[in-house]
């Protein structure tokens, strides 16, 4: 299953290497990342896979979202479905 | 591939705009549960209830984690109770009610709609019966809706249910006037009441559904009023097109979560309910929509006008992005449940005459509006008749849920909490129209030819 994982921050040093890190602690695959500054603010989208995640993917949205506050970023994962149902016929 | 403004729109939408999935609603027949035991008849009840929505606050919460889309309500909606319990030999209707609020609570759902009763062109024993319970039955359960339907546009208004819903309304005030009136809060008086409404409390599972059903109900006024930010002194060309396409996008959304609800429960998808349902969130208001339409506020002269145009087009942009669609859809203007009303109201720019003008055009009707505690059960019924007549004329679903709330005056404001809101307590015009409530009997239906 692909998800999009979004986060944003106030920019600093080791963003990307924070969030891979987590991300690849529970076996998602990182397919594709964007990242830019946006108003002062570090903001990346990464398209997944987590079909090899050790998480059932509800639960994996919470453990990104908690540990993303401890280190200081919004962290979210969303299935893509959600986008491509707003944004594609 | 998804381009980043488009992610991070639907983003902010859900973040920043107040986007959610207002409802899921799982419609459940009960008609299998009826027995001439009161009591065997109400383990039926529970036990199928519990049956079949055991799962579907455990999915909600789980679709709501892998989409990151909130949705805030997980409700059921049921039979109409006076249907499942007419065969049962008993005056009193609480125990059945008793049963819902029960299995409600179980399965853990926010409302639970259906203690109802279809009455527009006469009572059977058992309407009488579950009217006359309605307000003990909203007194004493905590998670139940009623519903009475009054009126239709082929059978005409049935006057003396109008009349009797207007003292219900006052018992049911009376009885819980400790929470400001809140049972009426739970109880609706419809014309041309729909069989597949997932919004509370006006939700029922009409006889001509299927066992089981999925419905949802999305919102977003917030999202709208975000999208006209952008279109500040346009003509109102460009004001219909932005809300078609803010629409469109909002409900391929409701149907995406509708078809995965529906899949894991396992129970069909009925229908998505294209819904602009404010919330007392500031920025969540359909009020806003139309004071950024150029009103100094809502309840000008224009409002109707614009409400029309608000409503027409979220319909029309959310129709296409919906394999199905039903139950109320469109607009929905509940005074207690939106800021922008409450301010209106509690100013002065918004009087019940000009609400009742928007429910012409708009989705449903009078809805939660308080007025003083003093206010009679025939002045109740007449603003219900004028409600049911403009349902009735116009071939249009029109309710009234008003709240006469106890020992209040014009200016108090009424707390209910939640999404409920607060409602400011707004002036009634005190002549009386009693003699014309005490004539009872039917208002035939209209003439819908000859249309001149």
């Amino acid at each position: 299953m692909k998800v999009i994982v979004t986060v944003i921050a106030k920019d600093r040093v080791g963003i990307i290497a924070d969030v891979c890190a987590l991300l690849a602690a529970h076996g998602v695959n990182i397919l594709d990342i964007s990242q830019t500054i946006l108003q002062d603010y570090f903001t990346m989208i990464m398209l997944a896979d987590v079909s090899g995640c050790d998480l059932p993917f509800a639960e994996l949205t919470r453990t990104l979202h908690e540990a993303g506050e401890n280190l200081g970023l919004d962290i979210r994962a969303q299935r893509e479905d959600i986008f491509n149902a707003m944004h594609r016929i | 591939m998804l381009n980043r403004n488009e992610i991070l729109q639907t983003i902010a939408m859900i973040d920043q705009q107040h986007l959610d999935v207002r409802t899921i609603t799982m419609g459940i027949s009960l008609l299998d549960c009826a027995h001439p035991d009161v009591k065997k008849c109400c383990d039926r009840i529970y036990d199928k209830i519990v049956r079949r929505a055991g799962q579907l606050v455990r999915v909600g919460t789980e679709i709501e984690a892998e989409f990151g889309i909130p949705i805030v309500n997980k409700r059921i909606s049921v039979t109409p109770i006076a249907l499942v319990a007419a065969g049962c030999d008993t005056e009193n209707y609480l125990p059945f009610a008793e049963a819902l609020d029960r299995a409600a609570q179980e399965v853990g759902v926010n409302f639970l709609g259906g203690f109802s009763a279809l009455v527009h062109k006469g009572y059977t024993l058992s309407d009488r019966r579950l009217i006359a319970s309605i307000p003990e039955v909203l007194a004493k359960t905590k998670l139940v809706c009623s519903s009475v339907n009054v009126a239709t546009t082929r059978a005409g208004i049935n006057m003396d249910a109008v009349a009797e819903m207007g003292r219900v309304i006052k018992q049911t005030a009376a009885l819980t006037a400790d929470s400001g009136g809140f049972g009426c809060a739970k109880l609706v008086v419809f014309a041309n009441a729909v069989e597949d409404n997932p919004f509370m409390a006006g939700a029922f599972h009409g006889t001509g559904e299927p066992e089981c059903v999925v419905n949802v109900g999305v919102s977003g006024p917030g999202v709208v009023s975000h999208a006209l930010k952008a279109c500040q002194g346009e003509p109102f060309d460009v004001v219909a097109e932005t809300i078609k396409r803010t629409a469109f996008k909002v409900t391929r959304m409701g149907q995406l979560v509708a078809q995965e609800a529906s899949q894991r429960l396992g129970v069909p998808f009925g229908i998505v309910d294209l819904s602009l349902a404010p919330t007392p969130a500031v920025g969540d208001s359909v009020a806003d929509i139309l004071e950024l339409m150029g009103l100094e506020s809502v309840g000008a002269p224009g409002t109707t006008a614009a409400l029309a145009l608000l409503n027409d087009a979220v319909k029309k942009g959310g129709v296409m992005a919906s394999s199905h669609v039903g139950g109320l859809s469109g607009a929905f203007i509940p005074v207690s449940e939106d800021e922008g009303m409450i301010r209106a109201a509690l100013n002065g720019a918004l009087c019940i005459e000009k609400l009742e003008a928007m429910t012409c055009v708009c989705s449903v009707g009078l809805d939660m509006i308080a007025v003083p505690g003093d206010v009679s059960a025939e002045t109740i019924s007449a603003i219900i008749a004028d409600e049911a007549a403009i349902g009735v004329v116009n071939n249009k679903t029109t309710a009234v849920r008003i709240i006469p709330a106890p020992g209040k005056v014009v200016g108090d404001v009424v707390e209910f909490g939640g999404l409920l809101g607060s409602a400011p307590v707004m002036p009634v015009r005190s002549y009386s129209s009693s003699d014309f409530i005490a004539r009872g009997g039917r208002i035939p239906a209209p003439l819908h030819s000859l249309r001149n």
